[in-house]
Protein backbone atom coordinates (compact mmCIF):
# COMPACT_ATOMS: atom_id res chain seq x y z
CA UNK A 1 0.00 0.00 0.00
CA UNK A 2 1.64 3.29 -0.74
CA UNK A 3 1.88 6.35 1.27
CA UNK A 4 -1.01 8.71 1.45
CA UNK A 5 0.72 12.56 1.44
CA UNK A 6 -0.75 15.35 2.68
CA UNK A 7 -1.79 17.55 -0.21
CA UNK A 8 1.13 20.20 0.25
CA UNK A 9 -0.87 23.17 -0.93
CA UNK A 10 -3.12 22.86 2.35
CA UNK A 11 0.09 22.73 4.75
CA UNK A 12 0.46 25.66 7.29
CA UNK A 13 4.07 26.83 7.59
CA UNK A 14 5.18 28.56 10.42
CA UNK A 15 8.13 30.88 9.79
CA UNK A 16 10.50 30.31 12.60
CA UNK A 17 11.47 34.10 13.93
CA UNK A 18 14.58 36.14 13.71
CA UNK A 19 14.69 36.37 17.61
CA UNK A 20 14.09 32.77 18.27
CA UNK A 21 16.68 32.86 20.80
CA UNK A 22 15.04 35.12 22.86
CA UNK A 23 12.10 33.20 23.11
CA UNK A 24 13.15 30.88 26.13
CA UNK A 25 15.80 30.85 28.63
CA UNK A 26 18.07 27.77 27.11
CA UNK A 27 18.15 29.55 23.28
CA UNK A 28 19.30 32.50 25.18
CA UNK A 29 21.79 30.59 27.47
CA UNK A 30 22.99 29.26 24.61
CA UNK A 31 23.61 32.30 22.30
CA UNK A 32 25.64 33.59 25.24
CA UNK A 33 27.93 30.49 25.54
CA UNK A 34 28.47 31.34 21.38
CA UNK A 35 29.42 34.78 22.16
CA UNK A 36 31.56 33.68 24.83
CA UNK A 37 33.70 33.16 21.77
CA UNK A 38 33.60 36.90 20.71
CA UNK A 39 35.26 38.00 23.82
CA UNK A 40 37.84 35.30 23.94
CA UNK A 41 39.16 36.42 20.57
CA UNK A 42 38.83 39.81 21.22
CA UNK A 43 41.09 39.26 24.34
CA UNK A 44 43.44 37.12 22.55
CA UNK A 45 43.91 40.05 19.99
CA UNK A 46 44.28 42.73 22.62
CA UNK A 47 46.82 40.58 24.16
CA UNK A 48 49.16 40.27 20.48
CA UNK A 49 48.62 43.83 20.53
CA UNK A 50 50.61 44.33 23.83
CA UNK A 51 52.94 41.92 22.56
CA UNK A 52 53.75 43.35 19.43
CA UNK A 53 54.75 46.58 21.53
CA UNK A 54 58.09 44.56 22.54
CA UNK A 55 59.08 45.07 19.53
CA UNK A 56 58.75 48.82 19.44
CA UNK A 57 60.59 49.55 22.38
CA UNK A 58 60.29 48.68 26.43
CA UNK A 59 58.53 52.12 26.67
CA UNK A 60 56.00 51.16 24.19
CA UNK A 61 55.25 47.92 26.35
CA UNK A 62 54.69 50.13 29.33
CA UNK A 63 52.86 52.46 27.59
CA UNK A 64 50.06 50.15 26.65
CA UNK A 65 50.05 48.07 30.41
CA UNK A 66 48.92 51.40 31.55
CA UNK A 67 46.50 52.00 29.10
CA UNK A 68 45.41 48.50 30.08
CA UNK A 69 45.16 50.32 33.77
CA UNK A 70 42.09 52.83 32.17
CA UNK A 71 38.23 52.01 33.79
CA UNK A 72 37.19 50.86 30.45
CA UNK A 73 39.41 48.22 29.61
CA UNK A 74 39.68 47.05 33.49
CA UNK A 75 35.47 46.47 32.64
CA UNK A 76 36.26 44.73 29.00
CA UNK A 77 38.39 42.24 30.91
CA UNK A 78 35.78 42.31 33.36
CA UNK A 79 33.20 41.06 31.29
CA UNK A 80 35.95 39.16 28.99
CA UNK A 81 36.53 36.82 31.73
CA UNK A 82 32.63 36.26 32.63
CA UNK A 83 32.18 35.29 28.91
CA UNK A 84 35.50 33.49 28.87
CA UNK A 85 34.82 31.12 32.69
CA UNK A 86 31.10 30.50 31.01
CA UNK A 87 32.93 29.05 27.84
CA UNK A 88 35.29 26.97 30.68
CA UNK A 89 32.58 25.65 32.33
CA UNK A 90 30.10 25.01 29.37
CA UNK A 91 33.26 22.90 27.20
CA UNK A 92 33.78 20.83 30.42
CA UNK A 93 29.81 19.73 30.35
CA UNK A 94 29.73 19.09 26.99
CA UNK A 95 33.24 17.03 27.38
CA UNK A 96 31.25 15.07 29.87
CA UNK A 97 28.97 14.13 27.22
CA UNK A 98 31.09 13.56 24.65
CA UNK A 99 33.66 11.13 25.86
CA UNK A 100 32.35 8.83 28.12
CA UNK A 101 35.21 7.44 31.04
CA UNK A 102 34.86 4.18 32.65
CA UNK A 103 36.95 3.01 35.44
CA UNK A 104 36.96 -0.67 34.49
CA UNK A 105 33.13 -1.84 33.50
CA UNK A 106 31.81 1.63 35.35
CA UNK A 107 30.58 4.66 33.77
CA UNK A 108 31.96 7.65 35.46
CA UNK A 109 28.95 10.51 36.01
CA UNK A 110 28.84 13.22 34.11
CA UNK A 111 29.29 15.76 37.05
CA UNK A 112 32.03 14.00 38.18
CA UNK A 113 33.95 14.04 34.73
CA UNK A 114 32.74 17.75 34.72
CA UNK A 115 34.46 18.33 38.41
CA UNK A 116 37.69 16.64 36.95
CA UNK A 117 37.84 19.21 33.90
CA UNK A 118 37.53 21.92 36.60
CA UNK A 119 40.11 20.60 39.03
CA UNK A 120 42.76 20.33 35.80
CA UNK A 121 41.69 23.81 35.41
CA UNK A 122 42.47 24.98 38.70
CA UNK A 123 45.97 23.42 38.20
CA UNK A 124 46.84 24.73 35.29
CA UNK A 125 45.67 28.39 35.57
CA UNK A 126 48.27 27.58 39.06
CA UNK A 127 51.32 26.53 37.24
CA UNK A 128 50.65 29.26 34.74
CA UNK A 129 50.54 32.01 37.32
CA UNK A 130 53.52 30.51 38.76
CA UNK A 131 55.93 29.75 35.27
CA UNK A 132 54.79 33.40 34.74
CA UNK A 133 56.08 34.68 38.17
CA UNK A 134 59.27 32.92 37.52
CA UNK A 135 59.98 33.71 33.96
CA UNK A 136 58.98 37.19 34.08
CA UNK A 137 61.92 38.57 35.46
CA UNK B 1 35.93 7.03 4.73
CA UNK B 2 33.97 9.04 1.88
CA UNK B 3 33.73 12.57 3.73
CA UNK B 4 36.57 14.09 1.42
CA UNK B 5 33.31 15.76 -0.28
CA UNK B 6 33.19 18.18 3.07
CA UNK B 7 36.06 19.77 4.45
CA UNK B 8 34.03 20.20 8.30
CA UNK B 9 36.35 17.78 10.12
CA UNK B 10 39.15 20.01 9.64
CA UNK B 11 37.11 23.06 10.90
CA UNK B 12 35.48 21.26 13.67
CA UNK B 13 38.64 19.74 14.68
CA UNK B 14 40.30 23.50 14.94
CA UNK B 15 37.30 24.67 16.68
CA UNK B 16 37.58 21.57 19.39
CA UNK B 17 41.28 22.58 19.87
CA UNK B 18 40.86 26.29 20.02
CA UNK B 19 37.71 25.21 22.68
CA UNK B 20 40.18 22.82 24.63
CA UNK B 21 42.92 26.08 24.90
CA UNK B 22 40.64 28.37 25.31
CA UNK B 23 38.63 26.65 28.29
CA UNK B 24 42.05 25.64 30.18
CA UNK B 25 44.39 28.94 29.46
CA UNK B 26 42.36 31.90 28.45
CA UNK B 27 40.28 32.50 32.04
CA UNK B 28 43.76 32.89 33.79
CA UNK B 29 45.55 34.67 30.98
CA UNK B 30 43.05 37.18 31.11
CA UNK B 31 43.19 37.77 34.89
CA UNK B 32 47.06 38.36 34.09
CA UNK B 33 47.06 40.55 31.61
CA UNK B 34 43.62 42.63 32.30
CA UNK B 35 44.18 42.72 36.05
CA UNK B 36 47.37 41.62 37.64
CA UNK B 37 49.88 43.67 36.14
CA UNK B 38 47.40 46.81 34.93
CA UNK B 39 46.37 47.09 38.73
CA UNK B 40 49.99 46.51 39.73
CA UNK B 41 49.51 43.19 41.20
CA UNK B 42 52.41 42.35 39.89
CA UNK B 43 55.25 43.71 37.45
CA UNK B 44 56.10 42.57 33.90
CA UNK B 45 58.39 44.01 31.09
CA UNK B 46 57.48 41.12 28.50
CA UNK B 47 61.23 40.01 28.87
CA UNK B 48 59.66 36.34 29.02
CA UNK B 49 58.21 36.73 26.12
CA UNK B 50 61.56 36.63 23.90
CA UNK B 51 61.89 32.67 25.26
CA UNK B 52 61.54 30.73 22.70
CA UNK B 53 59.14 27.97 23.99
CA UNK B 54 56.96 31.20 25.34
CA UNK B 55 56.56 31.80 21.83
CA UNK B 56 55.42 28.45 20.71
CA UNK B 57 53.29 28.42 23.44
CA UNK B 58 51.25 31.77 22.86
CA UNK B 59 51.08 31.27 19.18
CA UNK B 60 48.87 27.80 20.45
CA UNK B 61 47.11 30.12 22.94
CA UNK B 62 46.14 32.45 20.92
CA UNK B 63 45.59 31.23 16.92
CA UNK B 64 43.65 28.20 18.11
CA UNK B 65 41.22 30.14 19.86
CA UNK B 66 40.58 31.92 16.44
CA UNK B 67 39.45 29.26 15.23
CA UNK B 68 37.38 28.04 17.65
CA UNK B 69 35.97 31.61 17.22
CA UNK B 70 35.61 31.74 13.28
CA UNK B 71 33.64 28.43 13.71
CA UNK B 72 31.04 29.16 16.08
CA UNK B 73 30.77 33.11 15.33
CA UNK B 74 30.24 31.30 11.41
CA UNK B 75 27.29 29.06 12.50
CA UNK B 76 26.23 32.28 14.97
CA UNK B 77 25.80 34.54 12.12
CA UNK B 78 24.21 32.01 9.82
CA UNK B 79 21.53 31.00 12.79
CA UNK B 80 20.71 34.60 13.30
CA UNK B 81 19.25 35.40 10.12
CA UNK B 82 22.03 35.79 7.80
CA UNK B 83 22.05 32.63 5.70
CA UNK B 84 21.73 34.38 2.39
CA UNK B 85 25.49 35.61 2.62
CA UNK B 86 26.77 32.48 4.15
CA UNK B 87 29.48 32.19 1.71
CA UNK B 88 30.62 35.50 2.41
CA UNK B 89 30.32 34.97 6.04
CA UNK B 90 33.10 31.95 6.08
CA UNK B 91 35.53 34.17 3.94
CA UNK B 92 35.22 36.65 7.05
CA UNK B 93 35.61 34.21 10.06
CA UNK B 94 37.81 31.50 8.51
CA UNK B 95 39.70 34.64 6.55
CA UNK B 96 40.02 36.02 9.73
CA UNK B 97 41.63 33.43 11.70
CA UNK B 98 44.36 32.33 8.78
CA UNK B 99 44.72 36.44 8.53
CA UNK B 100 44.99 36.07 12.48
CA UNK B 101 47.47 33.05 12.13
CA UNK B 102 49.94 34.76 10.16
CA UNK B 103 49.97 37.93 12.17
CA UNK B 104 50.48 36.09 15.16
CA UNK B 105 53.64 34.78 14.01
CA UNK B 106 54.93 37.38 12.63
CA UNK B 107 54.80 39.59 15.39
CA UNK B 108 56.26 36.57 17.84
CA UNK B 109 58.69 36.18 15.48
CA UNK B 110 59.43 39.81 15.13
CA UNK B 111 59.89 40.63 19.10
CA UNK C 1 -19.31 23.73 45.31
CA UNK C 2 -18.54 24.25 41.61
CA UNK C 3 -16.52 21.65 39.88
CA UNK C 4 -13.20 23.05 39.22
CA UNK C 5 -11.91 23.60 35.92
CA UNK C 6 -8.61 25.00 34.02
CA UNK C 7 -8.67 26.85 30.27
CA UNK C 8 -7.00 25.15 27.48
CA UNK C 9 -6.02 27.54 24.68
CA UNK C 10 -5.44 25.15 21.97
CA UNK C 11 -4.75 25.93 17.73
CA UNK C 12 -7.14 25.06 15.65
CA UNK C 13 -6.59 24.92 11.60
CA UNK C 14 -9.24 24.09 9.07
CA UNK C 15 -7.14 23.93 5.56
CA UNK C 16 -10.61 24.18 3.68
CA UNK C 17 -11.48 27.30 5.76
CA UNK C 18 -8.60 29.22 7.39
CA UNK C 19 -5.98 31.64 5.83
CA UNK C 20 -4.04 30.42 9.09
CA UNK C 21 -3.99 29.04 12.60
CA UNK C 22 -6.55 30.64 15.14
CA UNK C 23 -6.80 29.89 18.59
CA UNK C 24 -9.95 28.47 20.12
CA UNK C 25 -10.54 28.33 24.12
CA UNK C 26 -12.26 25.22 26.04
CA UNK C 27 -13.08 25.33 29.78
CA UNK C 28 -12.99 21.60 31.08
CA UNK C 29 -13.17 19.99 34.77
CA UNK C 30 -9.85 19.67 36.26
CA UNK C 31 -9.21 16.61 37.69
CA UNK C 32 -5.70 16.28 39.56
CA UNK C 33 -5.02 12.67 37.41
CA UNK C 34 -5.57 14.40 34.02
CA UNK C 35 -2.85 14.88 31.66
CA UNK C 36 -2.96 16.89 28.99
CA UNK C 37 -4.36 14.31 26.59
CA UNK C 38 -7.22 13.36 28.76
CA UNK C 39 -8.39 16.90 28.83
CA UNK C 40 -8.10 16.81 24.79
CA UNK C 41 -10.25 13.80 24.60
CA UNK C 42 -13.16 15.44 26.92
CA UNK C 43 -12.89 18.43 24.67
CA UNK C 44 -13.06 15.95 21.33
CA UNK C 45 -15.57 13.70 23.50
CA UNK C 46 -18.25 15.82 25.11
CA UNK C 47 -17.38 19.28 24.34
CA UNK C 48 -16.24 19.67 20.16
CA UNK C 49 -16.04 16.86 17.84
CA UNK C 50 -14.11 18.86 15.56
CA UNK C 51 -10.91 18.91 17.06
CA UNK C 52 -7.80 16.81 15.70
CA UNK C 53 -5.08 15.66 17.34
CA UNK C 54 -2.74 12.06 17.08
CA UNK C 55 -2.73 9.99 19.88
CA UNK C 56 -3.01 6.17 21.00
CA UNK C 57 -0.81 3.92 23.28
CA UNK C 58 -1.48 7.11 26.41
CA UNK C 59 1.16 5.76 28.10
CA UNK C 60 4.46 7.48 26.68
CA UNK C 61 5.63 4.22 24.62
CA UNK C 62 3.78 4.85 21.04
CA UNK C 63 5.65 8.29 20.44
CA UNK C 64 1.69 9.64 19.11
CA UNK C 65 0.52 12.38 21.31
CA UNK C 66 4.01 15.51 21.07
CA UNK C 67 2.55 18.73 21.03
CA UNK C 68 3.97 21.84 22.36
CA UNK C 69 2.49 22.82 25.80
CA UNK C 70 2.93 25.60 26.86
CA UNK C 71 5.52 26.22 24.60
CA UNK C 72 7.35 23.42 25.40
CA UNK C 73 7.64 19.80 23.05
CA UNK C 74 6.04 17.74 25.41
CA UNK C 75 3.71 14.52 24.88
CA UNK C 76 0.32 15.33 26.17
CA UNK C 77 -0.03 12.26 28.23
CA UNK C 78 2.75 12.46 30.08
CA UNK C 79 1.80 16.47 30.91
CA UNK C 80 -0.47 16.73 33.88
CA UNK C 81 -2.79 19.02 34.50
CA UNK C 82 -1.68 20.20 38.03
CA UNK C 83 1.40 21.29 36.76
CA UNK C 84 0.06 23.91 35.01
CA UNK C 85 -3.17 24.42 37.08
CA UNK C 86 -4.59 27.18 38.05
CA UNK C 87 -3.12 28.64 34.67
CA UNK C 88 -4.65 28.29 31.38
CA UNK C 89 -2.66 25.42 29.00
CA UNK C 90 -1.91 26.66 25.39
CA UNK C 91 -1.43 23.31 23.10
CA UNK C 92 -0.10 23.98 19.72
CA UNK C 93 1.10 21.57 17.41
CA UNK C 94 4.91 20.37 17.30
CA UNK C 95 6.72 23.48 16.11
CA UNK C 96 9.25 22.92 12.74
CA UNK C 97 6.99 21.10 10.84
CA UNK C 98 4.03 22.44 8.81
CA UNK C 99 0.38 21.89 10.13
CA UNK C 100 -1.98 19.53 8.46
CA UNK C 101 -4.97 20.47 10.28
CA UNK C 102 -5.54 21.83 14.11
CA UNK C 103 -2.98 19.73 16.66
CA UNK C 104 -1.58 17.55 13.28
CA UNK C 105 1.76 18.04 11.58
CA UNK C 106 3.04 16.43 8.64
CA UNK C 107 5.78 14.26 9.65
CA UNK C 108 7.01 13.19 6.23
CA UNK C 109 10.27 14.90 6.32
CA UNK C 110 10.74 13.13 9.48
CA UNK C 111 9.49 9.71 8.10
CA UNK C 112 11.91 10.18 4.74
CA UNK C 113 14.75 11.38 7.26
CA UNK C 114 14.54 8.07 9.31
CA UNK C 115 15.01 5.91 6.40
CA UNK C 116 17.79 7.69 5.12
CA UNK C 117 19.97 6.93 7.32
CA UNK C 118 19.31 2.86 6.38
CA UNK C 119 18.65 1.98 9.96
CA UNK C 120 18.99 -1.78 9.51
CA UNK C 121 21.66 -4.44 10.15
CA UNK C 122 24.34 -3.97 7.11
CA UNK C 123 26.96 -6.55 6.70
CA UNK C 124 29.71 -6.92 4.08
CA UNK C 125 29.17 -10.75 4.86
CA UNK C 126 26.10 -12.87 5.27
CA UNK C 127 27.06 -15.31 8.26
CA UNK C 128 24.82 -18.50 6.95
CA UNK C 129 21.93 -19.74 9.29
CA UNK C 130 23.97 -22.85 10.12
CA UNK C 131 26.49 -21.13 11.86
CA UNK C 132 23.92 -19.50 14.73
CA UNK C 133 23.60 -16.45 15.88
CA UNK C 134 25.48 -13.32 16.08
CA UNK C 135 27.03 -12.94 19.48
CA UNK C 136 26.99 -9.93 21.66
CA UNK C 137 28.22 -9.41 25.04
CA UNK C 138 26.87 -6.78 27.51
CA UNK C 139 29.66 -4.34 26.90
CA UNK C 140 29.00 -4.63 23.45
CA UNK C 141 25.16 -3.79 23.78
CA UNK C 142 25.14 -1.67 26.02
CA UNK C 143 27.22 0.53 23.38
CA UNK C 144 24.48 1.62 21.51
CA UNK C 145 21.04 -0.21 23.56
CA UNK C 146 20.12 3.82 25.11
CA UNK C 147 19.92 4.63 21.23
CA UNK C 148 17.69 1.96 20.53
CA UNK C 149 14.95 3.54 22.61
CA UNK C 150 13.74 6.26 20.70
CA UNK C 151 10.21 6.21 19.95
CA UNK C 152 10.32 8.57 17.21
CA UNK C 153 7.97 11.09 19.17
CA UNK C 154 9.87 14.11 17.43
CA UNK C 155 9.62 16.49 20.15
CA UNK C 156 13.78 16.65 19.32
CA UNK C 157 12.62 17.90 16.14
CA UNK C 158 10.76 20.81 17.79
CA UNK C 159 13.40 21.64 20.55
CA UNK C 160 15.79 22.28 17.85
CA UNK C 161 16.27 25.51 16.99
CA UNK C 162 18.68 24.34 14.06
CA UNK C 163 16.13 22.44 12.10
CA UNK C 164 13.80 24.79 12.75
CA UNK C 165 15.64 27.03 10.46
CA UNK C 166 17.37 25.15 8.45
CA UNK C 167 14.96 22.11 7.22
CA UNK C 168 17.22 20.03 5.64
CA UNK C 169 18.69 19.26 8.69
CA UNK C 170 18.92 15.37 9.30
CA UNK C 171 17.92 16.00 12.73
CA UNK C 172 18.56 14.57 16.24
CA UNK C 173 16.50 11.29 16.00
CA UNK C 174 17.82 10.00 12.45
CA UNK C 175 20.78 10.75 13.50
CA UNK C 176 20.94 8.90 16.96
CA UNK C 177 19.37 5.92 14.98
CA UNK C 178 22.33 5.94 12.24
CA UNK C 179 24.45 5.97 15.47
CA UNK C 180 22.52 3.63 16.83
CA UNK C 181 23.53 0.99 13.67
CA UNK C 182 26.47 2.26 13.35
CA UNK C 183 28.25 1.45 17.49
CA UNK C 184 26.06 -2.06 16.72
CA UNK C 185 28.71 -4.65 17.02
CA UNK C 186 26.56 -6.88 14.67
CA UNK C 187 27.03 -4.11 11.73
CA UNK C 188 29.28 -3.64 9.13
CA UNK C 189 27.71 -0.53 7.48
CA UNK C 190 28.82 2.94 8.73
CA UNK C 191 30.58 3.63 5.22
CA UNK C 192 26.88 3.25 3.70
CA UNK C 193 25.66 6.02 6.22
CA UNK C 194 28.09 8.80 4.74
CA UNK C 195 24.76 11.09 4.82
CA UNK C 196 25.58 11.34 8.56
CA UNK C 197 29.30 12.91 7.71
CA UNK C 198 27.75 15.24 4.52
CA UNK C 199 26.39 18.45 5.26
CA UNK C 200 23.02 18.50 6.69
CA UNK C 201 24.58 15.91 8.49
CA UNK C 202 26.09 16.16 12.05
CA UNK C 203 27.93 19.17 10.79
CA UNK C 204 24.58 21.37 10.92
CA UNK C 205 24.26 20.57 14.85
CA UNK C 206 25.51 23.66 16.95
CA UNK C 207 25.08 21.45 20.14
CA UNK C 208 22.06 23.47 21.49
CA UNK C 209 21.16 20.18 23.82
CA UNK C 210 17.59 20.60 23.68
CA UNK C 211 16.99 17.57 21.57
CA UNK C 212 18.38 15.44 25.14
CA UNK C 213 16.36 17.91 27.27
CA UNK C 214 13.06 17.39 25.76
CA UNK C 215 13.56 13.48 24.60
CA UNK C 216 10.84 11.39 27.02
CA UNK C 217 12.82 8.24 26.38
CA UNK C 218 16.43 9.56 27.66
CA UNK C 219 18.29 8.40 24.39
CA UNK C 220 20.63 11.62 24.33
CA UNK C 221 20.47 12.74 20.69
CA UNK C 222 23.06 15.31 21.69
CA UNK C 223 25.32 12.86 22.67
CA UNK C 224 25.09 10.62 19.74
CA UNK C 225 25.73 13.52 16.84
CA UNK C 226 28.40 15.04 19.11
CA UNK C 227 30.52 11.52 19.22
CA UNK C 228 29.63 10.99 16.03
CA UNK C 229 31.47 14.19 15.21
CA UNK C 230 34.54 13.04 16.66
CA UNK C 231 34.49 9.54 15.11
CA UNK C 232 34.16 11.01 11.75
CA UNK C 233 36.75 13.79 12.54
CA UNK C 234 39.37 11.49 13.83
CA UNK C 235 38.67 9.19 10.42
CA UNK C 236 38.59 12.61 8.49
CA UNK C 237 42.26 13.38 10.24
CA UNK C 238 43.64 9.45 10.12
CA UNK C 239 42.39 9.15 6.11
CA UNK C 240 44.63 12.85 5.64
CA UNK C 241 47.71 11.96 7.53
CA UNK C 242 47.64 8.40 7.11
CA UNK C 243 46.31 7.23 3.81
CA UNK C 244 47.76 3.74 3.88
CA UNK C 245 45.96 2.38 6.47
CA UNK C 246 42.60 2.69 4.64
CA UNK C 247 40.49 -0.83 5.34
Amino acid sequence: MSAVRPDPSKLYHRKMPATWWLTNWSYFLFMLRELSSVFIAVFLVVYLCQIYQLSQGPDAYNAFTQKLSSLGWILFHLVALLFALYHSITWFQSSAVVLPLRIGERLISRSIVTALHVGAWAVVSVIVVVLFLALKS
Amino acid sequence: MTTEKTMEPLWWGLFSAGGVVAAFLVPIHIILVGFAVPLGWTTDTGALYHIWWVKLYLFVLIVLPLYHWAHRFYFTLNDMGLKAISKLLAVLCYGGAIVGTFATAWILLKI
Amino acid sequence: MAEPTITLNVTRYRPDKDRAPTTQTYVVPYREDWVVLDALNHIKDQMDGTLSYRWSCRMGVCGSCGMMVNGTPKLTCAAFLRDYYPQAIRVEPLVNFPIIRDLVIDMTDFMDKLKSVKPWIIRKEEKPVSEGEYLQTPAELEAFHQFTQCINCMLCYAACPVYGLEPKFLGPAAIALGYRYNMDSRDQGKDQREIIGNHDGIWDCTFVGECSVVCPKHVDPAAAIQRSKVDTTKNWFQSILMPWGQR
